[in-house]
């Protein structure tokens, strides 16, 4: 070495690194030369393979700082940054090191300029390294190969085929190993190579693609996975893209599903909607409207029947609203609602409880008539959960536009059709419940359920309806008066 | 019927999974396989081993033990009245899949999930052992999700957390009302109480570890929640008001937000057209405001219009900047930390930076496009060196001048 005392004022210095990655070769020269104050324009860093030729006459021996030298300054950041940085594939990088080291003499707090342009083209090196790392913990894909070893039993062997950006694999062996301590693996890149045997890890050479296997029969698992856990609904290619660009496809064995996937995705969310055989777009926005609708819809088996829709009828705007189950054989063949024996009943009812059925508005649950035939008579079905469920999308519109303040539901179906789920009369009866538009829910049982009773039963319910009735009745009022 | 192949079972039971937005692997205790029997790490960030066409991360193996379901809520696919193809996996088959797939490094873990079956507590049962055969037979030390169900016994679920990295429980719904109507089964109250005791569980288990070393670790990754958004009335106030609320009480890490998205066999009651994807994104958006930018809900919630939704053309911080521009401009060289992070345009990352950088120097509007991904953005709201707004903040068409132009917005609404 030379003595810092007879360096020249001229003399350049060539420094040449034994591996691309090897940072801490470049610190303990890059100590040195700062101490003995070399200015970065008069040193050039080759990594292997480069050319070191660049200054025609120069030397390749460091000089040893005086033993007085002044202490290097450096700033953390910048030590975390470099480590990073000198990864990058850039040949530039370690001379942009060097010169931040040098500037770092003069200003100590470098580093804090974000504006700077060579503390901004560090972190940009940082960065696409820290990304690189990144993206090889996350698309490195073992395959095990096959013939060595059965899957458990501890002595397979895995094998992956990755291509990096930058010289980030050795400096990623740790993480690897934490992961998979236990695990017999290989990874191979065309840089050098990675064997993991359990206790020991190796360096091999670089290596070739036809190196590792070229398939594994878990992939088939995960491709189905991957094709699964996407919703065609949402389609953001860009997206995926952004995260996952295309260079990185190749070896990755899902990545071979994506055009199709992507090209079927609009097919597979128009199916999934039509599955559904619902396809309600807006609510209509007049009873008009619905009344029309409902003649046409067939989006239950009940609509498939010869029968016709039955609307609700009463003012717009009325305060109450009586819901039934279905329209029967008369309200059917009549196109009213509560036209029938039940209505006859109900409009008793009503009236001994001081309700006037002319100002309420009277409709069902459902609004075709379910029957099966018997002979020449239509015999009254209950819908089921499923038909009802459907059919709430017409009661809930008629809701909408009419606002009650105050609805009654009179049987277990129109229960349901209001609250969504099955409840047991008996308990609900006499206890009002708040429906999301702030409207209040009265239920009791269907008047037919009284025509069914006779004698003691008949008599007991009739007593209870009357009671519910006159409990609407009372609140009705309360409501007018408040 | 016959058995369906791993692989079919597979295929539905993932398909099943796929309306839970959460697939995040980060934020739990370091843990590595050396010295252990087993495989597997937890290094703080997550790993998205790979992106979806629909741009979701894939970090987990995130599968529903059975698609079997007792309950009958009207938004979700594996409802009883569903009319879809139903299987189940054994807790030994998701396991040994989950090793299978984390030895070729495709996954971080598992984020398990079920229908109902039997009972709460049969089921969550189930998914306990699941975790448990990963723990301790496959000493597996990778990421580990489980959603709990709100109506199982509380002493399962402090199980669950004791296996798991993050326990999940789901709110479902931002009302009540819309809790009530579209999943009967389900009861605000047991949800929230449920959370409430996964939140005390965490913080016991966090001090226990203060005092004694080997104290068992409980959901180390913390608990999360989703909400189901565009399938009730609720407006985008009402649920900002309600995550923050759920942030609040329960000390949660995230929380979810699932753009209802439409579903095979959908429920009548559900007749609704999809939500634009664009407004979970908006919502998302204010979650970040609050969590990062100091903004408290209220303010949020300022940016909203007058049917209580977020713009949908332009991101909230600008909704609120327009909003209240007597605040703007700020000067870039003074302004306070927490006012620059209400410029938009301006990130954390490029508030900091601006905050170191005009220690060494006075920012010129050039420095700070250095800084910014945009400077067009950030123009209208500050005051450099040699730049100053002087009538920006005034035009009353500043808002159609920063609003992103409507062909971009298209590409979101696909």
């Amino acid at each position: 070495m030379i003595p810092a005392q007879r360096i020249r004022a001229d003399t350049r210095y060539v420094i040449q690194l034994p591996e691309p990655d090897d940072f801490g070769f470049w610190r303990e020269r890059a100590r040195a030369l700062v101490q003995c104050d070399v200015p970065p324009d008069r040193i050039a860093w080759v990594e292997p393979g480069g050319s070191g030729d660049l200054f025609g006459r120069s030397d390749l021996r460091v000089p040893s700082p005086p033993a007085d030298a002044p202490q290097i300054r450096v700033s953390r950041r910048f030590l975390q940054l470099a480590k990073n940085a000198a990864l990058h594939s850039d040949p530039e990088r370690f001379a942009l090191l060097y010169r931040l080291l040098w500037r770092h003499q003069t200003n100590g707090r470098v580093m804090e300029d974000k504006a700077d342009n060579d503390v901004r083209r560090l972190e940009d090196l940082d960065r696409s390294v820290r990304r690189d790392s990144h993206k090889m913990h996350a698309f490195v894909r073992f395959r095990v190969v096959e013939d060595e070893g059965v899957e458990g039993s501890g002595d397979e062997h895995y094998v992956a085929w990755f291509e990096p950006d930058h010289h980030i694999v050795r400096a990623n062996a740790g993480f690897f190993v934490r992961r998979f301590a236990n695990m017999k693996w290989s990874i191979l890149t065309p840089r050098l190579s990675l064997h993991w045997d359990g206790e020991i890890m190796r360096e091999g050479p670089a290596a070739e693609r036809g190196d590792a296997p070229a398939g594994d029969p878990a992939e088939d698992l995960w491709r189905k996975y991957y094709a699964s856990i996407f919703n065609p609904a949402r389609l953001k290619v860009g997206a995926m893209l952004k995260e996952m660009p295309r260079k990185y496809w190749k070896n990755m064995p899902e990545a071979a599903l994506i055009p199709e996937l992507v090209a079927g995705a609009q097919q597979r969310e128009s199916t999934m909607v039509d599955a559904g055989t619902l396809e309600f777009e807006e609510r209509p926005e007049t009873l008009a409207a619905i009344d029309k609708a409902i003649h046409a819809c067939r989006k239950c088996p009940i609509g498939e029947l010869d029968n016709h829709a039955v609307m609700g009828e009463g003012p717009l705007g009325a305060a109450l609203m009586i819901v039934g189950e279905q329209p029967g054989d008369q309200e059917d063949q009549s196109g009213r609602p509560f036209v029938g024996p039940a209505g006859q009943l109900l409009d008793v009812h009503l009236e001994r409880a001081g309700l006037d059925r002319d100002k309420a508005y009277v409709t069902n649950t459902v609004k075709h008539f379910k029957y099966v035939q018997r002979g020449k008579r239509r015999l009254h079905q209950s819908p089921n959960a499923k038909e009802i469920d459907t059919c709430r999308w017409w009661v809930e519109s008629e809701r909408a536009i009419v606002q009650p303040k105050l609805v009654l539901a009179m049987g277990a179906s129109a229960a349901r059709g209001m609250l969504g789920k099955t409840v047991s009369i008996t308990k609900a009866r006499g206890t009002p419940q708040m429906l999301e538009d702030g409207s209040e829910l009265w239920i009791t049982a269907h008047p037919s359920y009284l025509l069914r009773l006779d004698g003691e039963a008949r008599e007991k319910q009739e007593r209870l309806f009357d009671a519910d009735l006159a409990a609407v009745a009372q609140r009705l009022a309360e409501m007018a008066d408040s | 019927m016959a058995q369906l192949s791993v692989i079919e079972r597979l295929e539905i039971l993932a398909d099943a999974a796929k309306y839970d937005a959460s697939c995040a692997s980060s934020g739990t205790a370091k843990k590595n396989s050396i010295g252990g029997k087993g495989i597997g790490s937890t290094e703080g960030m997550g790993i998205c081993h790979a992106y979806a066409p629909d741009g979701r991360c894939i970090s987990l193996l995130k599968i529903l033990l059975t698609n079997h379901c007792i309950f009958d809520c009207h938004y979700c696919i594996n409802r009883k009245s569903s009319n879809v193809r139903r299987a189940k996996f054994t807790p030994q088959e998701v396991a040994d899949l989950t090793i299978s797939f984390y030895r070729r490094n495709y996954i971080e873990g598992l984020f398990l999930s079920s229908g109902i079956v039997k009972s709460s507590d049969h089921t969550m049962e189930q998914m306990i052992e699941t975790a448990r055969i990963l723990r301790e037979e496959y000493d597996f030390r990778g990421y580990i999700h489980l959603k709990t169900i709100p109506e199982a016994d509380p002493q399962l679920t402090y199980r669950a957390g004791l296996y798991a990295d993050r326990v999940s429980i789901n709110v479902e719904l931002p009302t009540d009302a819309g809790l009530t109507r579209l999943a009967p089964d389900k009861n605000s109250r047991q949800i929230e109480g449920a959370m409430g005791g996964v939140k005390d569980s965490i913080a016991e288990a966090k001090d226990a570890r203060k005092r004694f070393r080997h104290a068992p670790r409980f959901a180390p990754a913390g608990q999360s929640t989703q909400m189901i958004v565009g399938a009730d009335a609720a407006s985008d106030a009402d649920i900002v008001g309600k995550a923050s609320r759920l942030y609040d009480s329960f000390g949660l890490r995230r929380v979810y937000y699932s753009a209802f998205s439409p579903i095979p066999d959908a429920s009548a009651v559900l007749p609704l057209k999809r939500p634009p994807l664009i407004r979970e994104h908006r919502l998302y958006q204010s979650d970040w405001l609050m969590r990062f930018y100091g903004y408290n809900p209220g303010e949020v919630m300022q940016a909203t219009g007058d049917d209580g939704n977020l713009p949908l053309d332009i991101d909230p911080k600008l909704a609120w900047a327009l909003k209240f521009r007597e605040s703007f401009p700020l000067d870039v060289n003074r302004a306070p930390r927490e006012m620059l992070l209400r410029v938009p345009g301006l990130g954390v990352r490029a508030v900091n930076q601006i905050i170191a950088a005009r220690r060494h120097r006075t920012l010129r509007l050039d420095d700070v496009g250095k800084l910014t991904v945009s400077v067009t953005k950030v123009r209208p709201f500050i005051i450099a060196a040699d730049w100053r707004p002087t009538t920006l903040t005034d035009r009353a068409d500043l808002r159609s001048l920063l609003a992103p132009k409507q062909e971009q917005l298209e590409l979101f609404a696909a």
